[in-house]
């Protein structure tokens, strides 16, 4: 029988070809725009670690005073160095680190090739376990490596493929900059997006990182940040890279994991009693103030979506709104003027149940062939996507099964959702009615 | 026209009136906020940077294997001389940054030497003697610095400027009743000389964050002795292409100590522009043909029910028409419906464009909407309702009076 309904669907949309052209079309774009930003909206937003994203906390620390906010400002998104080894030596959390990026140039052993530039971090130990980074050969360092400041490197798989051509290089030297660094491990792919651990310095989409090293190490070498620095009213800080990091620029990413509810309290007290501690030596002139964010918590402060995505993806939404009112419309004036028809057919012995299927056919005709021009529009989209984000998000949006399945699913049930009402019409015309009207 | 014979028929078509009613008024709210987003957008793109845009070029050059401050120094003279006698250069300078490259240094400037109750904040380039006139800034007052008064900073070192010129944006704002020539303010602990004013320099930033302080920008006279360092190069005119292609050679067959990246090492300062404002434009794209798309099928749609309208009631017209009523009374009977239909719906679709936007307002810092962009919208959707009800109307004003005796 239904079937059947399909065939009758299909000869009266014939009948209407640039009707159903336009119900068609309209369904296409509004589900292929909702889609496509979407999926660039899903892509930016995603929860990178999602099974430990809970666990994974940001402490800040109120250095500057209440003076420093008064501008709207909020509590500096990173950490002094003497503030971050103070909580790296307290080891208050189960796993803890500090992080701050590094742009460097690695030099090729073999002296006919170029430099070319690389970008890392430096951190501690704790950081692969923490973030759950996967090795491909060997391992990351070890505590006592941070303690003893070692020249040990955990290189990319892509840095690996250039540098050994994908052989496992543990052991092997690289040189970065104007020191030699002892490979320990090879990552495998990894690229958390949003990249959480610097949200503070970049957009969080940039090409992942070639290299980490040991932050004790980093330091030793004088290695300058990559990342923002935030000096408030601090032009007065002696000259050299002594006075650098005794000052109280922020510029230190700060990252803690904490197990549990019992554990968080535990770390916002610690971090409470530090900030009382130095208002107590004299350091702080005003009341302690602290804050703890976990991941998607820490995202969302940063502002890591950019409010583009958002936007257009509500906007999209609207409009394909407005596509599903004008199917509404134009079904339902389409469905009321077979009311000769229907009432001939009820007249005949059809049921209600028995017209409202043969139009929600119908429907469904037009809603499939709406997902269909929907994922080529979408395909489309996708591909004309870097004309209107940023290219590091925009690469985010890809045609995967996903989308393919979102697309085809939206533009059916919306359609069907939209034929709900001139179906439910159509299928309570009078056929006594009718008959006499003709 | 009678207006109360019309109300009665959409009676009769309370849910199809309702729906394009709904149709038209979230149009409306959707176009009115797109077209003023589009309207920001292209306001931010058309925002001189201040620069001469045309024949500069860019180099972002990382000096490779971390040389001390002394070295790059060497370096970067020699580099500053190579550049200058390549052909086609007409002028070339070293800095840390420049208009919308989107990264930089921000100072605080005012009238203290306490840095806790600056003014306003401020861009910082460090340039030498030939940035003026590499960028083609105009001295509005005093003058440029001179070549013996650039000095060299190194990472950390104290950035304490005897001499600056600052932006007129700037001086304005720190001085505005008075030329800012001579006056001291403070970057530093210690105070600097204002010795000149240059007209418009924008700052790294679009961001629309920074947008209230986005032509405070300082000169200070310094070489910056640092990991990576950027060459500004004017070209002579029509040279542009050929010295972007032959820079980096250059570059390279007098040091190989750098890296000179092949994706974005190089650039024009129109890529420069198009990089910074990627978002903006790519929004007033999007914007644009969501709202072009969003319009035609609004008036396709409209087209679609009216005809259908006009089918359903052949008869009755066929009947108006043998009782005298003229082919206009027919024309003008259905504009006048869908007239009365449309200022329904742009009556609701105003009051949603002003909802829209302020829940915009509240979720993404977007300024509120001009009543200007609420009234071409309503115009807009009046004129493209009439136009898209002209062609079915005028098929339904030719129905003969011969059809009121006919039957379906």
């Amino acid at each position: 029988m239904f079937a059947y309904y399909l065939r009758l669907g299909w000869r009266s949309l014939r009948r209407n070809p640039l009707l159903t052209a336009l119900m068609v079309f309209a369904i296409g774009v509004g589900v292929a725009a909702s889609a496509t930003t979407f999926a660039v909206f899903h892509a930016a937003s995603g929860n990178p670690l999602p099974d430990k994203s809970a666990q994974l906390f940001v402490p800040q620390i109120d250095i500057w005073g209440p003076a420093s906010r008064s501008a709207g400002r909020d509590l500096p998104d990173a950490l002094s160095y003497p503030d971050a080894m103070a909580l790296m030596r307290d080891h208050k959390a189960a796993r803890q680190t500090a992080i701050y990026p590094m742009a460097s140039t690695a030099i090729p052993q073999d002296p006919t090739r170029e430099p070319f530039a690389v970008n890392g971090y430096a951190a501690y130990a704790d950081f692969f376990p923490m973030f759950e980074a996967p090795f491909l050969y060997g391992n990351g360092w070890n505590a006592s490596q941070d303690e003893a400041h070692a020249g040990v490197v955990v290189i990319s798989r892509a840095l690996n493929q250039q540098l050994f051509g994908g052989a496992n290089s543990v052991g092997r030297t690289i040189r970065l900059d104007d020191h030699d660094y002892r490979v320990v491990g090879v990552l495998d792919e990894w690229n958390p997006r949003p990249r959480f651990y610097d949200v503070n310095n970049s957009d969080g989409f940039s090409d992942p990182p070639d290299f980490f090293v040991p932050f004790t190490r980093a330091i030793d070498l004088q290695t300058e940040t990559n990342g923002n620095s935030n000096c408030y009213g601090s032009a007065g800080r002696d000259a050299g890279w002594k006075g650098w990091i005794q000052s109280d620029c922020v510029w230190v990413s700060f990252w803690a994991e904490l197990p549990n509810r019992a554990a968080v309290t535990a770390y916002h007290d610690y971090l409470m009693a530090y900030a009382s501690e130095q208002q107590r030596v004299g350091r702080f002139h005003w009341a302690p103030f602290v804050q703890l964010h976990d991941l998607m918590q820490w995202l969302d402060y940063e502002k890591v979506v950019p409010p583009e995505t958002r936007i257009s993806m509500l906007l999209s939404l609207g409009f394909l709104l407005v596509c599903l009112v004008n199917t509404v419309g134009l079904l339902l004036a389409k469905f009321m003027r077979r009311a000769a028809e229907i009432g001939v057919r009820r007249a005949l012995g059809a049921s209600r149940r028995e017209i409202w299927l043969q139009y929600l056919a119908e429907a469904l005709m037009i809603g499939v062939a709406g997902g269909v021009v929907g994922l080529v529009l979408t395909g489309v989209g996708m591909l004309g996507i870097g004309l209107v984000f940023d290219p590091d998000i925009a690469r985010l949006a890809r045609m995967s099964p996903s989308v393919i399945g979102l697309t085809l699913l939206t533009a059916v049930v919306t359609t069907l959702a939209a034929a709900l009402y001139p179906t439910w019409r159509a299928a309570r015309v009078q056929p006594a009615w009718q008959l006499k009207a003709n | 026209m009678q207006i109360r014979p019309i109300l009665a028929t959409l009676r009769y078509h309370k849910a199809g009136t309702l729906l394009i009613a709904l149709q038209i008024a979230l149009t409306l709210a959707i176009v009115c906020n797109a077209l003023f987003i589009i309207h920001q957008r292209l306001g931010q793109l058309s925002r001189p940077s201040g620069v001469d845009e045309s024949d500069l070029l860019l180099v972002h050059n990382q000096w490779a294997g971390k040389p001390d401050a002394d070295e790059v120094a060497s370096m970067m003279a020699s580099d500053l001389a190579t550049l200058r006698n390549l052909p086609g250069v007409a002028n070339v300078y070293a800095t840390n940054t420049y208009p919308l490259s989107g990264e930089g240094t921000v100072f605080g400037i005012g009238h203290s030497p306490d840095k806790k109750t600056y003014t306003d904040s401020t861009a910082i380039y460090f340039v030498d003697d030939n940035a003026l006139a590499t960028l083609g800034l105009r001295l509005i007052a005093g003058r440029n610095f001179r070549p013996d008064e650039i000095g060299a900073s190194s990472k950390h070192s104290k950035i304490e400027p005897d001499e600056i010129i600052i932006t007129q944006a700037l001086a304005h704002h720190l001085f505005p009743d008075a030329s800012a020539v001579g006056k001291a303010v403070y970057l530093s602990r210690k105070p600097s000389i204002i010795i000149g004013v240059v007209g418009r320099m924008r700052t790294p930033w679009v961001d629309s964050s920074m947008a209230k302080w986005d032509e405070y920008s300082t000169l200070l006279p310094y070489r910056r002795l640092e990991g990576y360092t950027e060459y500004v190069i004017r070209t002579q005119p029509g040279q542009l292409d050929d010295v972007a292609r032959r820079v980096k050679a250059t570059l390279y067959a007098a040091n190989r100590m750098r890296v000179i990246s092949p994706k974005n090492g190089v650039r024009t300062f129109a890529d420069v522009g198009a990089q910074a404002y990627n978002s903006d434009r790519g929004m007033a794209i999007l914007m644009g043909a969501i709202s072009l798309i969003m319009l035609t099928i609004t008036g396709a749609g409209i087209v679609g029910l009216t005809s259908f309208w006009v089918g359903q009631r052949r008869k009755q017209i066929g009947v108006r028409r043998a009782l005298g009523a003229t082919q206009r009374d027919i024309l003008s009977y259905f504009l006048t419906e869908n007239l009365l239909i449309g200022v329904a719906g742009v009556i609701v679709g105003g009051v949603l464009a002003i909802g829209l936007n302020l829940w915009l307002m509240n979720q993404f810092e977007m300024e509120k909407l001009a009543m200007g962009y609420v009234v071409a919208g309503v115009a807009i959707l009046l004129v493209l309702g009439q136009g898209a009800v002209l062609a079915p109307a005028l098929r339904a004003s030719k129905v003969p009076p011969v059809e009121a005796t006919r039957s379906v």
